[in-house]
């Protein structure tokens, strides 16, 4: 069993997808196939990128167990998703001006993440969000 | 057709080349976007012979590019790349180069080449 965790700043447009890229090398070296690793890879980045974006950034906990099933969890503290179903509607964004220039917003995020996912669970309320996603590896 | 055939159509500038046998590599196919979850949305497969043309001169290019494996990335109209970038473009292993040519021109030139549009995943958007 591996764990690694990581912080995330809020509005850190420079650093986004930083952990993601982290993960993938990480991945790497424990001679993951490359398809699957893709795949974790622009999950975590789609949900880094959200917590970058629409939270006040948050905790990234990245960790594999022994039977090869990879588990990301993104936890946030901030507004949460007033509406799931909207959120989950493929090209609907709530992104800001910044988060646009910076190449986010099309709408596309969580339905990415909940595509290259294996499991894939979103709880969410005033509080936070918090997404937990799962690859089998092997 | 081989990347320098594609630098040399797009009259590109070489901003950062991470392998300089990566200009005799073949690459058939393109997509274009300035929306990065596009990008990761529906390029699904040919990501090794994929060039990926864009107006977005930020970081975030990069990493879009990093994720979905892919090495050739064509930045559009001429566009001043951010500090961001070009302070980075050493971490990737990302061929980069400049067009003076708009997503539009740049797009079309090489289609009337040859390259094709990769396969896109149209069934997620429903």
């Amino acid at each position: 069993m591996l764990t690694k965790k990581y912080l995330v700043k809020e509005k850190d447009y420079v650093n986004a997808g930083k952990v993601s890229s982290l993960i993938k090398k990480e991945l790497k070296t424990i001679g993951v196939d490359e398809s699957v690793i893709r795949k974790i890879a622009i999950a975590s980045y789609e949900a880094e990128i959200n917590m970058i974006i629409h939270a006040n950034g948050g905790e990234i906990i990245f960790s594999i167990d022994d039977e090869g099933v990879i588990t990301l969890v993104f936890a946030d503290t901030g507004p949460g998703i007033p509406n799931i179903e909207l959120a989950m509607t493929p090209g609907w964004s709530t992104a800001s001006d910044d988060a646009r220039q910076m190449g986010f917003g099309a709408g596309m995020g969580l339905v990415n993440i909940k595509r290259y996912s294996d499991t894939f669970d979103l709880k969410t309320s005033q509080e936070g969000t918090t997404i937990t996603l799962g690859f089998k590896v092997i | 057709m081989k990347a320098k055939e594609i630098v040399e159509l797009l009259n590109a500038k070489a901003i950062h080349v991470h392998d300089e046998s990566f200009l005799e590599k073949e690459y058939n196919f393109a997509f274009s976007s300035d929306l990065m979850s596009d990008c990761l949305a529906m390029i699904v497969n040919n990501q090794d012979e994929l060039v990926l043309l864009t107006g977005l001169c930020n970081i975030q290019s990069l990493r879009t590019a990093e994720m979905l494996d892919i090495n050739f990335l064509v930045i559009t109209r001429g566009k001043k790349l951010d500090q961001d970038l070009l302070q980075s473009l050493g971490d990737f292993n990302i061929n980069t180069f400049s067009t003076p040519y708009t997503t539009f021109e740049a797009s079309g030139i090489l289609y009337k080449n040859g390259i094709k549009a990769t396969d896109v995943d149209k069934e997620i958007l429903g």
